[in-house]
């Protein structure tokens, strides 16, 4: 998986988009969206700030994480198993 | 009213005429039936249609509302885009068995009784094994056979609850049923099986990757979203349903992480979309019921996009794993830019479909006050676009150049991805001109672009996309593997064999037990016993008075000997024959 399209320029390119994207997007929840505005939230912890940001973060981690120590271990079989 | 055909009877009927078609005109024909149907769809007014009697049944072909008219709208458009996506596939039976499957669809849509509901839900069974079955490999002919297996009993589970509904409520009409009596119970199942329920789900991650590429965009439409139907028909504001929705939105995921089978990642992640809708029946208000209502027709067409953006990969290279797949954009960037609008949409991005379907659902469960609801669902979300978002077109058409140069994808299939994509666009840019005026339920007008749902779903999934970029860099992320993941379906795949295994030990040996005992033994022992038996005893009794009488051994010997030859030939001196009679006799008089 670690080759040539990830070291491209374009690669590095949009890595660095991707980091610039979240940066911006911190610094406008942090800005606009923390205090004054109101932001018709249901629930108490969408008015924290970056609580999406963090929730996406984590939950996508935990889920590679169970996905590959947890799941894969239990259920993976070679591809001729049914065969 | 103008008199509309029913257009469930159009596509199956005339689905049957293909084969006397050929070439261009074939097409042309196949291109007819379903916008023929679709005009006469748009005929249809709330009411009822085409009915007909059935064992002292009134029988409803057409029941004409709200809700049908969205669902039967999104599968004629479907079927429209499926034939054109399909159109180079010169098999007179994968066209005839799409056919089947869609009017069949049509037909458990528009049914007014259970009656009719079961004649085409069972259909739909067929269809959709037929199209397994036309790829003709020994592993769909086996797919076909469990996908049968699977969907006959949850059909029969279905028609004993229908059987016993119709003797408690003597009506077969098709309306609310909700849980109470045995026969809901059993419907209730019924629908779920198909609905991919979670342990019940296999089915569809087992099968539909054995479809062909073209099969499986009408199998991801049909089956799962008529069984969305018939719950919203049947079982609106269900409570358990909540938490059956959460389970098929959230572990599906997981398996889609490891997953190697682009089609198979697709396939869970068509679970856990449904799962959504389920969410959505059980909250069961107007919103919630609506956003299900709207996820089906946006999930129609995203997963519809997506399905045939990998099968057009498939079409080209023959290739369908994650390990052989990788750097095709350059040469297919046209499927390539579909499966990335089609990836957009299925992770609810601002501007595509699901956005706006997926936040009605979202925001339901947020008024109803499902905290727990809501945190799972958006865990799904981050989930989905985490290995349908990102792993579905990173795959394909990005991640290591697999060295495969391919051209790009027939134009019938170009056309057929990009009609999809701008549809997945113009939803979820114009809900107001596209969707909301087709929604079925009563509700406030849902406004997905608030300043605070753009911002929050934006950095969920810019997050979620950071997570997978550090994790690859990191070289954390699950490498592809040339493997396969069990799941359910190991219940009676290997369970079948085990059964099997099992009979065949306790009844064979039942059989080489008797064999040994009975025929080998017990038989030889009684032939043994008729011969042997009367010497035995005779010489038994015979013994002790030679002895008396002083015979000797050796003389013993022969006598023993003679004997055994009298017994055999059956010849006896007469003096023995006489003394054995007075004995008989005596043994008579006495007793």
């Amino acid at each position: 998986m670690s080759d040539s399209s990830h070291k491209s320029k374009t690669a590095k390119k949009i890595i660095a988009g991707l980091f610039v994207a979240c940066a911006l997007g911190t610094l406008l929840d942090l800005l606009f969206l923390s205090d004054s505005f109101d932001k018709h939230a249901a629930f108490e912890w969408e008015n924290w700030p970056g609580f999406y940001a963090v929730y996406g973060f984590v939950a996508c981690v935990l889920l590679v994480l169970v996905s590959k120590y947890i799941l894969r271990p239990l259920v993976m079989r070679d591809e001729d198993y049914y065969e | 009213m103008n008199n509309p055909l029913p257009p469930q009877l159009i596509i199956l009927i005339g689905g049957l005429l293909i084969p006397l078609f050929k070439g261009k005109l074939r097409l042309a024909y196949m291109l007819a039936l379903p916008i023929f149907a679709f005009f006469n769809y748009l005929k249809l007014e709330e009411g009822v249609y085409w009915t007909y009697s059935l064992l002292s049944f009134d029988l409803i072909l057409g029941r004409v509302d709200k809700l049908s008219l969205i669902f039967l709208n999104v599968f004629i458009v479907l079927t429209v885009i499926a034939v054109i996506y399909n159109s180079h596939v010169k098999g007179k039976m994968e066209h005839f068995s799409g056919f089947l499957y869609a009017g069949s669809a049509m037909g458990v849509i528009l049914a007014g009784d259970l009656i009719t509901f079961f004649i085409f839900w069972e259909l739909l069974t067929v269809g959709a094994a037929f199209l397994i079955l036309v790829r003709k490999s020994p592993r769909s002919l086996g797919a076909a056979t469990r996908y049968l297996l699977v969907h006959v009993a949850g059909g029969l589970v279905l028609l004993a609850g229908i059987v016993l509904y119709i003797n408690e409520n003597g009506s077969a009409d098709f309306g609310h049923i909700g849980l109470g009596g045995v026969s809901s119970y059993f419907i209730f199942f019924g629908f779920g099986i198909n609905c991919a329920w979670p342990i019940v789900h296999s089915w569809l991650s087992d099968t539909y990757p054995e479809s062909t590429p073209g099969g499986v965009v009408f199998m991801a439409t049909f089956t799962t979203k008529a069984a969305i139907y018939a719950l919203l028909r049947g079982f609106p504001g269900e409570p358990s349903l909540i938490w059956i929705g959460v389970g098929m939105a959230t572990f599906p995921i997981f398996y889609a992480v490891i997953e190697n089978d682009l089609r198979k990642v697709l396939a869970y992640s068509l679970i856990n979309q449904v799962g959504f809708m389920v969410v959505g029946i059980g909250i069961g208000t107007g919103l919630s019921m609506n956003g299900s209502a709207a996820h089906v027709y946006s999930d129609v067409l995203f997963k519809g996009l997506l399905f045939m953006s990998v099968g057009a990969v498939m079409h080209q290279t023959g290739k369908v794993k994650a390990t052989e797949l990788g750097g095709l954009f350059r040469s297919m960037p046209f499927t390539g830019t579909c499966c990335i609008i089609g990836a957009a949409s299925i992770s609810a991005f601002p501007l595509f479909s699901g956005f706006v379907s997926k936040s009605m659902i979202m925001a339901s469960a947020a008024e109803g006050n499902f905290p727990i609801v809501w945190l799972a669902l958006l865990f799904a979300s981050a989930g989905v676009f985490h290995h349908a978002g990102i792993k579905i077109p990173f795959f394909a058409f990005f991640s290591h150049d697999s060295g495969i140069r391919v051209k790009e994808a027939p134009i019938n299939m170009r056309i057929a991805m990009g009609i999809t994509a701008v549809g997945c666009i113009a939803i979820g840019i114009f809900p107001d001109q596209t969707i909301y005026p087709l929604l079925p339920f009563e509700a406030p007008v849902y406004e997905p672009y608030t300043l605070a749902h753009v911002m929050g779903q934006s950095l969920l999934l810019l997050f979620s996309a950071l997570a997978f970029t550090l994790l690859l860099l990191a070289g954390i992320y699950p490498a592809e593997i040339r493997a396969i993941n069990i799941d359910s379906d190991w219940i009676y795949r290997k369970g079948g064999k085990a059964f099997y295994a099992v009979i065949d030990k306790s009844f064979n040996g039942i059989n080489a037990l008797a064999h040994k005992s009975l025929i080998a033994g017990a038989t030889n022992s009684l032939c043994q016993m008729a011969k042997e038996g009367p010497t035995r005893a005779m010489i038994l009794v015979l013994t002790p008075i030679w002895e008396i009488s002083g015979v000797s051994a050796e003389q013993q010997v022969d006598l023993k000997k003679n004997l055994r030859n009298h017994v055999e030939n059956g010849v006896f001196p007469i003096g023995i024959t006489a003394f054995l009679s007075v004995v008989l006799l005596g043994i008579l008089f006495f007793f």
